[in-house]
């Protein structure tokens, strides 16, 4: 087993976790957390991609360059979705979507 | 070596900017003089690159002359070139269509304070960050659509469906809020399962560049586990049955022009990059089972789709669940492509299923978007969109009616509508194959389209019983005007074929040629 599979086995951990989060619980604060868990596991692989050349060499510079721009992206719809969430609560003062049944 | 082909991305993004800084100081006027330059700009910028695409055959650029392992590219071909055309055509419906239907007669505009005020949500007039937001939509499909980069594809993605989020909320009501928290959280996933794929190939293929991921493609575990989660990614994000639980009430509940851009549009965008990756990055690695699937999902969304929109009371919601329907025939042309022959190579049908689809998508866009607009004309009439409630509203809005007529026939496939080019074409290419199942799903769904199309024609030409006539409120002509532009659009693409077809011949994947 080398630092690569280990480092893998971690993102499918991590990545499965937030999956479950996302799909049982209702809370939206928790299914915007569990999103950017899902984040990091996906950031955790392209990271440990870039280093599993040979060890001697510098590591592949392109993967860094994906979970930057990914770290952007994840930032801006997590703000964006915090925002909505605010707004959630301030109406129905909580954080589900659940009373959405029957509104229309 | 193009430099044009960076503009139809760079107009609109500064625009967007310009608005966004500009937008509360510029006054009504000032704004309106600066989105109608913009839009004039981006419209020049892709009507060059539409023109070099006929004229010069496939167009690439390398972004600040770096080249493809390393740097990021842009590439136009036929396929590029109609979608961006596409676009800018439904844009400027839309754009004209806007800024009248936000402009609310006074009793829309008390009745949406009062919701706002007993609701703790502020109302507030979209006006200038409906610009904004538009502009950076319109900037995030041309840039999707000219992307010749794995990554690049999913900033572009993101900043889409960001834009599309944003834009729901404009509606500022709590339907509306629910609808886009509910978009948020179905798209973040889908992009998260896209960059899990994409980082899956990078893994096994070492590039992102779409060219040379093709070059080195071939089957394999993580190549499949690969595939399957960019597609699974997309999938969620252009609302493929069954994973299409967000849409309905998110472009149902959002303004009228932003659910035209959301349905015609937004959707669009991402269905061209599954259409793109998979008949021109993915097909050495692709089989026949995986193919058939994605038909079936196809398959399923037209009927499940279909049969929603007919049980549907409000008109919005119908409208939406047609997108649903829709969709899938985006996706029958997959196993009509991607089938081999005996002897290996593409079957000879073959570019026509993959033209029938394209030319289906435009058409759905022109169509689309005209149904929305009129159905937010009907809603400002009435103040409601009950389906049963509408008889009547063609003798008020006679325009309206005839364009969402005209929008229908376009769905449905009748000659001479764009929808008809494309069904034929698909048909046909169904027919050769010898995959009539196909064939047989589209005709069912043509029947279900007229089904919902005239439930609502009927009701909107009947005159009411008890000869009681509501009162409507009035609508601006040139809301109706703009609506009739694109429903005439999607109905005369039908009339002559031969000039889309050629451009869609233009470096597309069908005799193998490589991206």
């Amino acid at each position: 087993m080398t630092t690569f599979h280990l480092y893998g086995a971690c993102a499918v951990i991590l990545v499965a976790l937030a999956v479950h989060t996302l799909t049982t619980h209702r809370d939206l604060v928790r299914k915007v957390l569990a999103l950017n868990v899902m984040g990091t596991g996906v950031f955790l692989l392209l990271v440990a991609l870039a280093a599993r050349g040979d060890a001697a060499g510098p590591p592949d510079p392109v993967p860094h360059a994906l979970v930057l721009t990914g770290i952007v992206v994840a930032v801006s719809a997590t703000g964006l979705a915090l925002a909505v969430i605010r707004r959630v609560h301030a109406l129905t003062g909580r954080s589900t979507l659940v009373e959405e049944e029957g509104l229309e | 070596m193009s430099q044009a082909l960076a503009w139809p991305v760079i107009f609109p993004l500064a625009g967007g900017c310009a608005t966004l800084l500009l937008g509360g100081r510029a006054g009504e006027r000032g704004l309106r003089v600066l989105v109608a330059t913009t839009w004039a700009a981006v419209f020049l910028s892709v009507a060059a690159v539409v023109v070099r695409v006929w004229t010069r055959g496939t167009l690439g650029h390398e972004l600040g002359g770096w080249a493809a392992p390393l740097g990021i590219g842009l590439r136009a071909d036929g396929l590029t070139a109609a979608l961006l055309l596409a676009t800018a055509v439904t844009s400027l419906g839309i754009g004209v269509y806007a800024p009248p239907s936000f402009r609310a007669p006074d009793e829309d505009a008390a009745a949406r304070g009062s919701l706002g005020s007993t609701a703790g949500v502020r109302s507030w007039r979209p006006g200038a960050s409906f610009w904004t937001l538009a502009l950076f939509l319109w900037a995030a499909l041309n840039a999707l659509f000219l992307s010749a980069d794995l990554f690049n594809v999913y900033v572009c993605l993101e900043l889409l469906t960001l834009a599309a989020v944003a834009m729901v909320l404009l509606a500022g009501d709590r339907v509306a809020l629910f609808a886009s928290m509910r978009y948020l959280l179905a798209a973040f996933l889908g992009s998260m399962l896209f960059l899990l794929g994409v980082a899956f190939l990078y893994g096994v293929f070492d590039t992102l560049d779409l060219g040379l991921l093709r070059e080195r493609m071939v089957a394999g575990t993580a190549a499949w586990t690969g595939i399957a989660l960019v597609t699974g990614g997309l999938a969620l994000k252009t609302a493929l049955f069954p994973l299409h639980f967000w849409l309905p009430r998110a472009h149902a509940s959002a303004p009228a022009p932003v659910s035209a851009a959301l349905s015609a549009l937004v959707v669009t965008g991402s269905y061209y990059l599954i259409l793109r990756l998979w008949l021109q990055v993915f097909t050495p690695a692709l089989t026949g089972p995986a193919a058939q699937a994605m038909g079936a999902m196809g398959a399923g969304a037209i009927l499940w789709g279909s049969l929603q929109a007919i049980r549907q009371q409000h008109l919005k919601l119908m409208i939406a669940y047609s997108t649903v329907a829709q969709v899938g025939y985006l996706f029958i042309l997959v196993p009509l492509v991607v089938a081999q022959e005996p002897g290996g190579g593409p079957p000879s049908w073959a570019f026509d299923a993959w033209s029938g689809g394209i030319y289906h998508a435009v058409s759905h866009a022109f169509a689309k978007a005209a149904m929305f607009m009129a159905a937010g004309s009907i809603v400002r009439a009435l103040g409601h969109d009950r389906i049963v409630g509408i008889s009547g509203i063609a003798s008020h809005l006679p325009l309206s009616t005839y364009a969402f007529g005209l929008a229908g026939l376009t769905l449905i496939g009748l000659p001479p509508s764009g929808g008809f080019v494309a069904k034929w074409l698909l048909l046909t290419a169904a027919l050769a194959g010898g995959q009539w199942w196909w064939a047989a799903v589209l005709l069912v769904g043509g029947i279900l389209t007229a089904g919902y199309v005239f439930l609502v024609l009927g009701q909107e030409l009947s005159q009411d019983p008890a000869g009681e006539r509501p009162d409507f409120a009035p609508v601006p002509r040139v809301m109706e005007v703009a609506t009739m532009a694109l429903a005439l659009c999607g109905f005369v693409m039908g009339i002559r074929a031969v000039e889309p077809l050629a451009l869609l011949g233009i470096g597309s994947p069908i005799p193998g040629v490589t991206p």
